[in-house]
This record gives C-alpha cells, structure tokens and sequence, in this order.
C-alpha cells in the first residue's frame, strides 16, 4: 500500500451530494419570465458570506456588471473560485480596502494576475496580506471540482497535482485506483452559492447559447445553486427552441437573466468585441498607488449608477465600435 | 554583434523542436511565438490547444489571453477545458511550453509563492494549467531567463513537477509513465536532462557563450552533456518569419 497524501488546504464548501440533492429538488424548475436588471440580481441572489464563482476566462466573456455591482452593494466576507481568473479577481479584490474585506476565501488555481498584461498591483497587496485564505489547485483540478459536482458525486479522480505542493496545499486527497492500484488524487465536488457567467443569447427564461470556447461553464451553470445570466441579447423562445442543439445551459439550471451588451467589457467577447488594452492598462497602473486607485473605483464605480454608464464614461458607443472592428480583424481597426 | 537577440534565439531554437504532426499544449508570450513561427516554417499542421478550449487556430496574431478569441480563431474547434485537458490526461498531447519564478535542478517549477504560503513575500498567479500540462504531457519545455535567482538549489513552492526528487519519483508519485521535463531554452544555453539521474545538464551553449558563464549564472551544480554542441543561430528566413509575421508588433521579442 502507497504512502497517501491529503492536502492540508481548507475545504471552503460542502461536497456532499445528498446535501446538494435537498438543494436541487427545491430549485424551481418552470418557464418563468426571469429578467430583471443587474442590480436587483444581485441585491436578490447575492448574500454576505456566499461562495461565488465567476464564469468565462479572467477577462474573455466575464460579467463585469455583475462583478461591479457586488462592490456596489459592499458585499461582505465571500468565497470566490479563482478557476482563471484575472480581471475578475482583480475587481473582488477592490473590495479588500480601508479595512473593508470582500473577499475571505479563495480557491486559487490562477489569481493575482492578467496574463501576458503583468500582476495586479492591488490583487497581490491584498493576497501577501495574509487576509485572504487560499486553498491552491491546478485548473484542471477545479474544474473537475465543478465537474463532480454536476455528475452529482462527492469526488472525481484526475491524475495531476501529484507529488507537489499543489496538491499539499490542496484539499485533494490521493487515493488508490480499485482496478489498477494507481494512485490518484480525489477532488472534491465544488456548488458554487452563486455563478454568474455571459453569453452571447438567451431567452427570457435563460436558455443559453455561447458562441466560442466554453471553458468550464457548461459545468459551473449545473452545478451552482443560484446562476446570473448576463446577455449581450435576449432572443425568443422559439428561436431557441428552432435550434435547441446550440443550447448549452438550459433555463432550469437559472434564477436570473440581465440584458447587458457589452457586459464582457473592458474584457474580450468572441465574435463581438475585443478587449480594451489600454483601459486595463490603467487599471493596473492606478493600483500601484492607493489614493489613485481609490478615485478610479470612485470615478468608475461607485459613483456610476449601473454599467451602461460605466461604458459611457469609457467611450460609449464609439469605442465599441473600434473594438469591434478589432475583435473582427477589420482594416480600419 | 549579431544581427538578433536572445528572445529570438530561444523562440528560434524552441520553435525547430516542435515536430510537423505534433501536439502542443501551450499559453501566450515566448512559448505562442515559438508554435506560430513553426507552423510558419517546418510544421505547418502542428496541432495547438490553449487550456481555455481553442483547438488548432490559424492563429492570426499572438493572443494575449490562452482564452481570448484568437486562440480559436479558424481553428478546429472551440471547446472546455476539461476537453482539452483529458485530451492531456490520455496521452494524446506531445509537447507543453512552461515558465515560472524558480525551476530546480530536476526541473521542477515555482509559479506560486516566495516566502510562507500562508502570508508570502511575493504572490504569483499559482498553476494554472501549468501543473497539469508538467503532469500530463508527454514532454515539458521550459523557455525563461537565465539566473540565479530562477535557477536555484531549493523552491520555495513547488507548483508543477519536473523529475520531482530525482530517478523513479514521478512514478512513485502516481504521475503517467515515461512523461516529465525534456528541454530548458534560456538566453545562454539549452539543458536537457542526464538519463539515469534526470539532473539538468547542459547541451547546447549560445554563441559566445561558456558553459562557466551558465553554471555561474545557475544555483545549483549543472551538468554537462557528453558532447556539448553550439546552438545554431537565428536562420534568415526564420527571423524574417518571426519579426514580420509572428510578432510584427515586437510584444515578446522586444525592440
């Protein structure tokens, strides 16, 4: 018999899948009309102390107008899944300042940073304070955390995170295969309180189609107890319905849908627009310096009512155009 | 002086690794302009998966996310992570390109933390998908910089592994048969790594280049192939290919 490892990381949610069952029987399943604005979704599904998790990559087809509006309406104390994320993480944490703290728990496969973009000042402030509990995984591994979850087993076994760190500072446990007597690392099935995840379309009831990789969403929709749906349009149902083969999350799993074009902004949205580089930029350079950094939210968010006017302020209608024209790989961009 | 820098070196070196038909599990930066700039020359169906779930993209400038939409871009599909990842798991990915804070003499890899986990001194992204690509590849690839505050005697986190502590240890561990770390391509030299040891050995040196300029640069003791060779410089046509077409912008070579 093999020396077995579990990792010493903290298990921030319950795998328990009888737990989630009660859950899900009671998650109501008819065709209801389910739009209504970002600010009440949130003020609605999103509580102090809830487990979050964001869909998308970092900063491809984020909901900025949900994650905006969570600083907005100064939630408190949440756990995040921080499964790719960049800018994403990078707004939770701008909820971690003056004293105040946002974000208390942290499952971290990719946090802290934006890519080929550098670090986040503020995120790595927030993260080397030690105020912030991390528990590490690859992005595998907590993709497979969603991906138990949705089978609706308390654990999936994958074969990565073996002999590291990682998997020290996991809450993975290595087990031993019943068929073959290889070692494997167990991973807990993660249900996320709430996700909120973009798409290209969706009804009123919150059928979805995405258009372009769907990194883990397809799984993080299943599994999430409450899940926000920003659109960048409501189509009907029938046109769903004419072509239900381009469905990928279908409306029982979803508790709310909000019409937000542009939502992926200043993020990138395959076929749509492209990422706003240089608003980015200056995010990440007005977190090196506090008060800065504490005008920008101001500017930007807090003293913005709701996202349209966040757009507004960073060009409007105008600058999507250019960065449509760049997502298209038209000549005028 | 010669007409290149090291950036386009190593891209240029790491590119002629890649096999025409060969898969590769890849991110954005150095390891992206290396596959472009073979599928450009030698390889042109080398077969590229960003973790995010693009498949095989015409790429048609560098993606600045592994998630953005150019790393879909006319490709063969867009699809999970998971997808992409198993595709790992079972064997079916050659090559991945990885980089870190700290690698060890086993080429193990630091992209977590330095200091105490619980309140570091410096916070890094953490994995990502580079502990799976070192897990489940066939061959990891390490393009980074050259000195002895990367190349150093003991990680302080050890976030995806290379030979982990030596002969035998990947395997003792659960990781699959017959993978782990092939090339490290830095600005001095390339290292492979000695058959029964699994240490860091040096292979090919730069121009210019002595192999007591690299081990000084190296914070553990390296050791040296039997036949040390000299890396082949840029080709015309393999620098013509990088500046206009792969990175015309100059985002990873550099001015």
């Amino acid at each position: 018999m093999p020396e077995l490892t579990s990792g010493l990381g903290p298990l921030f949610t319950d795998p328990d899948p009888d737990a989630a069952r009660a859950f899900f029987r009671e998650k109501p399943r008819a065709l209801i009309n389910k739009v209504m604005s970002v600010k009440d979704a949130v003020a609605k599904l999103i509580h102090d102390g809830d487990y979050l998790a964001s869909g998308g990559f970092g900063v491809n087809r984020i909901s900025t107008a949900v994650l905006h509006e969570i600083l907005r309406q100064r939630r408190r104390n949440l756990g995040f899944a921080g499964h790719t994320t960049t800018h994403d993480f990078e707004i939770m944490c701008a909820g971690n300042l003056d004293g105040e703290k946002l974000l208390a728990r942290v499952d971290a496969s990719y946090i802290v940073g934006l890519e080929a973009r550098g670090l986040s000042p503020h995120a790595r402030r927030v993260m080397q304070s030690g105020e912030v509990d991390v528990c590490e995984w690859s992005n595998y591994a907590l993709a497979c955390r969603f991906r138990a979850a949705v089978t609706g087993v308390p654990f999936v076994p994958i074969r990565s995170m073996l002999g590291t760190d990682t998997l020290k500072r996991s809450a993975g446990k290595e087990i031993v295969c019943p068929f073959t007597g290889k070692k494997l690392v167990a991973i807990p099935a993660l249900y996320p309180d709430v996700s909120f995840i973009h798409v290209h379309e969706c009804d009123a009831y919150g059928n979805c189609r995405i258009k372009g990789i769907t990194v883990a969403d397809v799984d993080l929709a299943r599994c999430s107890k409450r899940l926000i749906i920003t659109t960048e349009r409501i189509v009907s149902n029938e046109e769903i319905r004419n072509t239900p083969y381009w469905t990928t999350i279908p409306s029982f799993c979803v508790d709310a849908v909000c019409e937000v074009p542009y939502g992926s902004y200043p993020g990138n949205m395959p076929g749509e627009y492209f990422s706003d580089e240089a608003h980015l930029r200056e995010w990440l350079e007005v977190e090196k310096d506090l008060d800065a950094f504490r005008a920008f939210l101001k500017k930007y968010i807090y003293d913005v009512p709701d996202f349209d006017s966040y757009l507004r302020l960073c060009g409007g209608v105008e600058k999507m155009k250019q960065l449509r024209a760049k997502e298209l790989l038209l000549p005028s961009a | 002086m010669p007409d290149y820098n090291a950036m386009e070196l190593m891209i240029c070196i790491a590119a002629r690794l890649l096999e025409d038909g060969s898969t590769l599990g890849v991110g954005t930066g150095a390891p992206c302009a290396a596959a472009m700039l073979a599928q450009k020359t030698h390889a042109p169906s080398l077969f590229v998966a960003f973790e995010a779930g693009g498949l095989a993209p015409l790429l048609p400038s560098m993606p600045i996310s592994v998630g953005d939409s150019r790393t879909f871009y006319k490709g063969l599909m867009a699809t999970s992570m998971c997808d992409i990842m198993e595709a790992c798991q079972r064997g079916m990915v050659d090559y991945t390109f990885l980089g870190g804070a700290q690698i060890d003499m086993y080429g193990n890899l630091n992209s977590t933390v330095i200091g105490p986990h619980g309140k570091p001194a410096v916070r890094f992204p953490g994995s990502g998908g580079a502990n799976d690509f070192a897990s489940l590849c066939w061959r990891t690839m390490v393009l980074t910089q050259h000195d002895k505050r990367r190349f150093v005697a003991k990680l302080d986190f050890l976030t995806s592994p290379g030979f982990l502590t030596g002969p035998g240890a990947r395997e003792a561990a659960g990781l699959p048969k017959d993978t782990g770390p092939y090339k490290v391509i830095t600005d001095l030299a390339v290292m492979g790594f000695h058959a029964e040891s699994k240490r860091m050995q040096v292979e090919s040196l730069h121009p210019g280049v002595t192999f007591e300029q690299v081990q000084a640069n190296t914070g553990f003791e390296l050791l040296k192939a039997a036949r040390v060779t000299d890396s082949e410089p840029p080709r015309p046509n393999e620098l013509r290919i990088l500046r206009d077409e792969v990175d015309p912008y100059r985002y990873v070579i550099g001015r």
